[in-house]
């Protein structure tokens, strides 16, 4: 008789979104081609279904667009800081009245659930477009001086785990600081970005304030590179943060980089067990692990590690993965081929190395990328998997003894984006947080985000803040 | 489950030796981040249950509600219309399944019996100087015993909640296990804890283990008579301390969430709740209960909607 209560598939309908069979560049405010008429196409991952052909940027469309922006420029920073966040404040409007639709494109085009698309991605996409378009008005109050400058262009190259969202972060404080902007999303999911062009005009924001350039890698430094952008903004992988790094270097560019992660979730014998189980699956499992900040380090104390394994193992059993449209969807699909093959061949290593790797029984849908969410027990601090970001669900889960060891642990990274602490012990909460070398510290919960919230990393994970004042900063010339 | 179990059972039974022992083991248990458990009993709302799963859904419900008067108004007729709907939920459709018990005060007991008899329904009586439980344990026993010998098959105790608060929770489990000897071998023992008077999760946490170390069969959460009873929040932790109580133990605790819960939809979320906390295993009349009287109208209402695809009305429903 239990065994009867399946919960019904809930599919959300696709018909909200028309998605066109091709789209441009924008470009000035206009739809485009590319100068070299190179197209390419983008797939949903959960069916490898292809969803429509985009226009690919190369050199000839980044200036093109760079100079759109940059006369755009000149009228955009001179409005009055009041005059910004009308628009801005439309843009957030409109965001939220096609959120539904918005949230089905994304899952669509990124292959993770429509529950975090709708509950999480949307309501914050609105949430920093409202936060920056208070600020506009109030930059003589930020406290960088009185009348802090724009700095210009902003180029912005944007990854493919929060397409929206990174979109946002990036957006929303260049244009209340009156800077403008040439975008670049990732190859994999270059549609959120393109229906966010289309968001612009219906804002009736001026033309070149925003453009949009789908493309590859070639574009991206190509835009990182053009001399007249004044601002680089990058999310992405450390290896390519380098790269710009080293590109920026010598120039009077302003940079900020948001990088890759590894980050610790560290778990006291005195902690909320049954929260912190679902911190850890949060942390590690949300948007399939594809997450920069990612808890994807379990430090747990030895004295609670078999039964924190028990209980984490028994809540894996019950994640559901499948049909990313379906609210029901706890895991949905890995982005891409090549990202899959990159987990897949960690997860090897992993195993090679001698980690000890577990899964919950999980059939995995035949079309589409997918990964059903694993752990490493048994990891070292020796391991691969203890080292690399596999950005992918993956958790390795490492033992300590002393809150002094979970600190150097912890630390003993090349990377500081995130960490995590699970007590119920106040005042360790604040000591530990004090000693560990990650931009954000979340203690029992994880993964919280605000658009009021500076968010960045320290070491290989970047620098610059995204978000809260801080986030001003980094578009203004102070 | 460990397979230790037998073992853990074995080093449990120390616990209640002492005051301190039994305070050691109490304050030892997880703590509960409020935050975190709601955030996690509402995320567990959201599940879809829909035509088939939302048909076994409002069934398994309906056939978990332990029908509920407990007014000093009661009468025999009020009592014996009450056993028949129990019997009988929805006159119109004999496929409707009867509920688990009426729950009534101990004096009606004999009636409801009467008039439940030859069927499946269970009749469950508040002893134990309901709701308030401030009497002596002797009239709490009296109380129960008098229920027991009128053929109650459950009493529902409340707990000593000053004692509890006071931090005397050897005074709790002494009365609960004083109470599990006075139901015998026959009548099962739920135990009230009343959560919107212990107020924190982590009292509730205490609560839940301490009923159990004590002999409860069945975790409750409330009288009904209060401002807060049931919410998902408390019933999920309390799923959560049944589902740890087996996993050391091997003896599985019912539990049951009373009062406030007036709706199909609610009802279903906290089947949600059971299904994806404590597991399958809870998931039938034996482990899992609903008290509430207005509950039951919902859900024939809801079921009659899927048997003819149109809403019906309160006046296809009894009153009772």
């Amino acid at each position: 008789m239990a065994s009867a209560f399946e919960y019904a598939p809930a599919p959300e309908s696709r018909s909200i979104v028309d998605i066109a069979p091709s789209y441009g560049l924008f470009i000035d405010g206009e739809f485009t081609d590319a100068a070299d008429g190179k197209v390419f196409k983008t797939v949903s991952p959960s069916s490898e279904e292809v969803l429509s052909e985009i226009a690919q940027a190369g050199e000839a469309d980044v200036d093109r667009a760079v100079k759109a922006a940059r006369k755009a420029f000149e009228k955009w920073s001179a409005l009055p800081g009041s005059e910004r966040a009308k628009y801005l404040f439309r843009i957030a409007r409109i965001i939220q009245e096609r959120s539904r639709e918005l949230a089905v494109l994304e899952t669509l085009d990124n292959g993770k659930p429509i529950k975090e698309t709708r509950d999480a991605d949307l309501p914050l996409v609105a949430a920093h477009f409202f936060y920056y378009a208070g600020w506009a008005d109030k930059l003589d109050h930020a406290g960088y001086g009185a009348n802090p400058r724009p700095l210009g262009v902003a180029g912005q190259v944007i990854p493919w785990n929060f397409p929206l969202l990174m979109l946002a972060w990036k957006i929303a404080p260049a244009l209340a600081t009156g800077n403008t902007v040439v975008l670049k999303p990732a190859e994999t999911t270059p549609l959120s970005a393109l229906f966010f062009a289309d968001i612009c005009r219906q804002a009736g924001l001026p033309k070149g304030v925003v453009n949009i350039l789908p493309g590859y890698g070639d574009a991206g430094a190509a835009l990182v590179a053009h001399p007249d952008v004044n601002k680089v903004a990058f999310t992405g992988s450390t290896a390519v943060g380098k790269q710009i790094a080293r590109t920026v270097a010598g120039t009077r560019k302003k940079v900020t980089l948001e990088l890759g992660g590894k980050g610790a979730n560290i778990v006291f014998d005195d902690a909320p067990i049954d929260q912190a189980v679902e911190g850890i699956v949060n942390g590690i499992f949300f948007n399939q692990g594809q997450v920069c900040c990612a808890g994807s380090r379990l430090l747990v104390q030895e004295s609670i590690q078999d039964e924190l394994l028990d209980s984490l193992k028994r809540r894996l059993s019950t994640l559901r993965l499948g049909d990313p449209l379906d609210k029901n969807t706890d895991i949905g699909a890995i982005n891409s081929e090549e990202q899959l093959s990159r987990i897949t061949s960690l997860v090897e290593r992993g195993e090679a190395e001698g980690a000890e790797r577990w899964s919950p029984a999980c059939d995995l849908p035949e079309s589409g990328y997918w990964f059903a969410p694993t752990l490493f027990t048994n990891v070292t601090q020796a391991h691969t998997v203890a080292r690399d970001e596999i950005f992918g669900p993956v958790l390795s889960v490492l033992t300590f003894r002393t809150p002094d060891e979970a600190v150097a642990k912890a630390n003993n990274t090349p990377y500081g984006l995130s960490a995590g602490i699970w007590t119920e012990k106040g005042s360790r909460i604040l000591a530990v947080a004090n000693k560990l070398r990650a931009g954000v510290v979340w203690s029992n919960t994880f993964n919280k985000f605000d658009p009021t919230s500076p968010f960045g990393g320290y070491k290989e994970s970047g620098f610059g803040r995204e978000g809260g004042r801080h986030g001003l900063e980094a578009y203004l010339d102070v | 489950m460990p397979t230790n179990a037998p073992a853990a059972a074995h080093a449990l039974k120390d616990v209640a030796a002492s005051d301190s022992t039994l305070r050691r083991f109490l304050h030892g248990l997880p703590g509960v981040d409020a935050v975190g458990l709601e955030a996690r009993a509402a995320s567990l709302g959201t599940r879809s249950i829909k035509t088939t799963a939302k048909a076994y859904a409002i069934d398994l419900a309906i056939s978990m509600v332990d029908l509920t008067t407990l007014e000093g108004a009661d009468t025999p007729g009020k009592v014996r219309a009450l056993g028949a709907k129990a019997v009988r939920p929805d006159p119109t459709d004999r496929t409707t399944p009867s509920t688990a018990a009426v729950c009534v005060y101990p004096d009606m007991v004999a009636t409801a019996k009467e008039a439940v008899a030859g069927s499946s329904v269970k009749v469950a009586s508040v002893a134990t100087a309901f709701p308030a439980g401030r009497a002596a344990l002797s009239v709490k026993l009296a109380d129960v015993r008098d229920a027991v010998a009128a053929g109650a098959d459950e009493i529902d105790m409340v707990i000593d909640r000053g004692a509890f608060l006071a931090g005397n929770y050897m005074k709790v489990y002494d009365e609960i296990t004083a109470v599990k000897e006075a139901c015998g071998t026959t009548a099962r023992l739920k135990v009230i804890f009343e959560t919107g008077e212990l107020s924190t999760y982590d009292n509730i946490r205490r609560a839940s283990w301490l009923g159990m170390l004590a002999g409860a069969d069945f975790i409750k959460t409330s009288t009904g008579k209060v401002a807060v009873n049931a919410t998902p929040a408390n019933t999920l932790l309390m799923l959560e301390a049944v589902r740890d109580f087996r996993a050391q133990t091997g003896i599985q605790v019912g539990v049951k969430p009373a009062g406030g819960i007036r709706t199909s939809k609610d009802a279903v979320k906290f089947l949600v709740l059971v299904n994806e906390t404590a597991g399958e295993d809870w998931l039938d009349n034996h482990w899992f209960r609903f008290g509430a009287s207005s509950l039951l109208n919902d859900l024939l209402m809801q079921r009659q909607k899927l048997a003819t695809g149109r809403y019906s009305g309160p006046d296809y429903v009894t009153v009772d």
